[in-house]
């Protein structure tokens, strides 16, 4: 009989690694890619990976992204795995993004705002031909764009918070000192505060998120969502070590933070107003600000009194499902040996196909 | 670039001993003397990210490394064999992290960590039995809501579980679960005993062993403390049942273990050997052993609680 019992997993394990090491170099006559190459040159690539790993740094995220091939999920979940790691040192205060260097910021709202529309760098009037240009031997040299005449102003109010005199959008949640959830220590427990779910949404995968922020905006939601502003800049982050007792910057990050208002038509004791969304994210991801400020808005139904009638609006549905990590490792995991249940399973289907066949017979010979 | 070099260490690489930095290890310990105490019950834990996947066995992984110590001894083992590449996978995780030793043999194992078996040979007190869990909740497919199934646990209302395996005999004359059969734990929680085979669920009960359960994606662990009862559900004119097979193991001859098929050929050949290679492996060497020395083969050991 030639059955081998499947030894020597150690082996294949190793050379499999092997393996997987010489496809990532590819054809070794061409230069190997480095750290600051991918950092610099596929930027947005590390701003997805850094955002969705859930930890600001670059080089890292560019390393996750060399050894994944530029496999994104596999980045996130290298990113993630180290992260973990590392000890939590302080709790940065609250960011203040009308502080930010802006580098972009439009709004749909109104034409003309204070600090004005800056239209900043952007794919979106771009016309997506594909440019031979970068393909071309010699490189494109070095592009610039010429500088304004004068810089921004140092301050510049949100959008949103125009309205606030008048009441017809709901007012700021207001800055409290309890303690904020902390997703990557402590379990998800539904329903979920705000915290949790700005959260989870922010680590979320960026196509699910998407794909739930699309659903709300064609029927199955019910969305009428302005754009009240989207920036793009850099924020100062500052902590108050224990020992000092004021402030102190550590940090310099990018972050795109999106305000997304929506229509509210109000309840019995509530007049109808404008609500908010919100979205925030690592480094330049608008496409993920805006989908998280849409879900973030969907699933606040329950808060608002409207009924929870659709997918996005389910916390219960949307929150457990939107990291990439967990969703990815289970899809795979499929791929892992299942043979003892598949074995119980053909020995049921057995028994009952022999069962029907002998029911079949039976009814045949009355 | 911060780099795993300025962490402190213990294993030389940058990284604890086995893997989890001590605090989280506490959390975690913290969590089982919890999941211990109340048997059966789904105790939340702030699960990390691990270096395998989720899925993959980060949720045993978790319990393992916050249980073992630099005396232990590690057994892994995945469909019952110790070969199975996700089991190779995780021993030598261990074996980088910790350092410590691993056995194949069940009875030499201090802890064992498992996906979809438990061995055949009985365990004795001291040693620990750990599952990888992919999904802890059973109620999960009657409700995937966990803010409904958590009150159904809290109030013992487990009638739709009855019900839904009753719809199973109304509907094929017999109760359609063969692996991830549900039990009562300590006539009092309902806890899925992960995807083992249905076969293995009567090995929990009275099981002088610690069993120790690890969700990692969900986020859950439980237990079976030694010595508790475990009552697969059944009803009175239906009563549970193992699987049999009508052969024995083409390697063995054993007539009690679990058996796996085996594709021999494209022309509809099949043999069926012992999941459990450690206890099969044992058979074999002992049945050459008493050949040789003109003996009786041994009978079957152990397989039966």
């Amino acid at each position: 009989m030639a059955y081998v019992a499947v030894k020597g997993g150690e082996r294949a394990i190793i050379n499999s690694h092997r393996l997987i090491a010489e496809e990532r170099r590819g054809n070794p006559d061409l230069a190997e890619l480095t750290i600051s190459q991918i950092s610099e040159q596929l930027g947005l690539s590390v701003d997805r990976v850094m955002n969705e790993g859930s930890i600001y740094d670059r080089d890292l995220a560019a390393l996750a992204l060399k050894q994944a091939q530029g496999d994104a999920v596999e980045a996130i979940f290298l990113l993630r795995a180290y992260r973990t790691t590392l000890p939590r040192i302080a709790v940065s205060k609250p960011i203040d993004t009308t502080r930010m260097t802006v580098r972009r910021r439009i709004s749909a709202t109104f034409k003309d705002i204070p600090g004005g529309q800056v239209l900043g760098p952007t794919y979106d009037y771009t016309h997506r031909l594909l440019d031979f240009a970068l393909a071309a031997e010699c490189g494109i040299g070095k592009p610039e764009a010429e500088l304004a005449d004068e810089p921004l102003d140092s301050v510049i109010p949100r959008v949103i918070d125009l309205f606030d005199g008048e009441g017809l959008i709901e007012a700021d949640i207001s800055e409290n000192d309890e303690e904020v959830f902390d997703l990557t220590r402590e379990p998800m427990s539904l329903p979920a505060g705000r915290d949790q779910r700005l959260q989870n949404l922010a680590r979320g995968d960026e196509g699910f998120v998407l794909g739930l922020a699309y659903s709300t905006a064609r029927g199955y939601g019910g969305a009428h969502p302005f754009v009240g502003e989207l920036r793009l800049g850099e924020v100062i982050i500052e902590i108050v070590p224990e020992d000092l007792g004021f402030p102190i910057e550590i940090a310099e990050v990018t972050i795109t933070e999106c305000q997304m208002i929506n229509q509210f038509r109000g309840t019995a004791e509530q007049p109808p107003q404008f609500t908010r969304g919100y979205g925030l994210t690592f480094g330049h991801c608008e496409r993920k600000a805006m989908s998280m400020a849409l879900v973030d808005r969907a699933l606040r139904a329950r808060e608002l009194g409207e009924d929870v009638r659709y997918p996005a609006q389910d916390e219960g549905f949307v929150l457990p499902h939107t990291d990439s990590v967990e969703a990815n490792g289970f899809v795979t995991h499929f791929k892992l040996p299942h043979y003892v249940d598949f074995q119980a399973e053909l020995q049921l289907v057995r028994q009952l196909r022999e069962q029907r066949e002998a029911d079949q017979a039976k009814e045949a010979a009355e | 670039m911060s780099g795993p070099g300025n962490k402190q260490c213990d294993t030389g690489d940058g990284y604890s001993f086995a893997y989890l930095d001590e605090q989280t290890k506490r959390m975690i310990r913290r969590t089982l003397l919890k999941a211990l105490s109340i048997p059966g019950y789904q105790v939340p834990f702030g699960g990390r990210e691990m270096p395998l996947a989720y899925g993959w066995g980060t949720g045993g992984i978790q319990v393992t490394a916050s249980i073992i110590g630099p005396d232990d001894r590690l057994k892994v083992i995945d469909q019952g064999a110790d070969d199975t590449t996700n089991a190779v996978s995780i021993r030598r995780f261990f074996e980088i992290v910790s350092n410590v030793a691993t056995t194949e043999q069940t009875a030499e194992a201090t802890i064992i960590q498992t996906r979809h078996r438990i061995p055949e040979a009985p365990l004795q007190e001291g040693q620990i039995l750990v599952y990888q869990v992919p999904q802890p909740d059973p109620l999960h497919k009657i409700d995937p809501r966990e803010n409904e199934t958590r009150k159904m646990h809290a109030y013992a209302e487990y009638g739709a579980m009855q019900v839904t395996l009753y719809e199973d005999i109304a509907r094929f004359g017999r109760i359609a679960r063969t692996y991830d059969y549900p039990a009562m734990v300590n006539a009092r929680h309902l806890m899925s005993p992960s995807p083992i085979p249905k076969f293995d669920n009567p090995k929990m009960e009275n099981n002088p062993a610690i069993q120790l359960f690890g969700a990692g994606r969900e986020k859950r662990i439980y237990a079976v403390p030694p010595y508790t009862s475990v009552r697969s559900l059944d009803f009175d004119d239906h009563p549970f049942e193992v699987q049999t097979w009508k052969g024995c193991c083409a390697l063995c001859s054993s007539t009690v273990s679990y058996l796996d098929e085996v594709v021999t050929d494209d022309r509809g050949g099949r043999m069926f050997v012992c999941s459990d290679t450690d206890y099969c492996n044992k058979r074999q060497a002992d049945r050459a052993l008493t050949t040789e020395t003109g003996g009786i083969v041994a009978p079957d050991e152990g397989a039966k609680l």
